[in-house]
């Protein structure tokens, strides 16, 4: 998790101009960061490119809008990283 | 082309069957509204209508991607360029390339050329999303008629 960590939080700071050294595992990227749904299109692409995956944005934002989940579960950073890790390990299974 | 209702493109000259690429063509009218006011007796293409005719063109792209069942609305434009004026008269070659398609978003390079020679390019994307309520779709639909987009290849019946 925490090579994942470091390559989101380098591209969330380079994306949205945030100093690296305040972006922690515990970050929430939208109460935390303010990172706005456009800015996180941005990351979303480069995040997909870095780690060769499709993170499922609608299916996440369906779910925290039906009640069945938390924005927690997806955008808090450590959160968001074993998210990327599942996906890249279902990608290579 | 129509600059001043938005209508851009002409003809969807070609969409390679991968969908990865599109090639369409605008003639720049020798009149319109548009040049009443850019500029008064020195008419020239607004450079934010050449970057929406790169979005047109993706759009249709985008639209074929997914046979018209959810409609790409422009999110951002980076590194747009502007090379040159565009006068009335110019026949347009509009491309685009989708470099990206995440979920529910696109990320595509374009680019307009005049004479093989590139006169701008922009990349743009795109959120993709359920048409609006109404009759969006259907004036779409009747539109891709109207550019010759290919129904037939890309649009279920």
């Amino acid at each position: 998790m925490s090579s994942t960590f470091d390559t989101v939080a380098n591209i969330i700071a380079e994306t949205c101009d945030i100093p690296r050294d305040t972006i922690t595992p515990e970050s929430h990227a939208i109460d935390d960061l303010g990172i706005d749904s456009l800015d996180f299109l941005d990351i979303a692409f480069a995040i997909d490119k870095a780690f060769g995956i499709k993170l499922p944005l609608e299916q996440w934002t369906q779910e925290v809008n039906d009640g069945k989940a938390t924005t927690e579960q997806y955008f808090v950073l450590k959160n968001l990283c074993a998210r990327i890790d599942e996906l890249v390990a279902a990608k290579s299974a | 082309m129509r600059p001043e209702v938005f209508k851009m493109i002409d003809r969807v000259v070609t969409i390679d069957p991968s969908l990865d690429t599109i090639h369409c063509q605008g003639l720049v009218p020798q009149e319109s509204s548009i040049f009443e006011g850019h500029f008064p007796g020195h008419p020239i293409m607004p450079g934010v209508l050449l970057i929406e005719a790169m979005a047109q063109t993706t759009g249709w792209l985008v639209l074929a991607r997914n046979r018209f069942e959810r409609m790409p609305f422009l999110a951002s434009v980076k590194e747009a360029k502007l090379r040159t004026f565009v006068l009335p008269g110019a026949n347009l070659d509009l491309y685009s390339r989708i470099e990206h398609e995440g979920s529910g978003y696109v990320v595509a390079k374009t680019e307009a050329k005049l004479d093989g020679k590139q006169i701008c390019s922009a990349d743009l994307s795109f959120r993709v999303l359920p048409w609006p309520e109404g009759k969006m779709k259907a004036v779409v639909l009747k539109v891709a008629e109207h550019v010759s987009f290919p129904l037939a290849d890309y649009a279920d019946a």
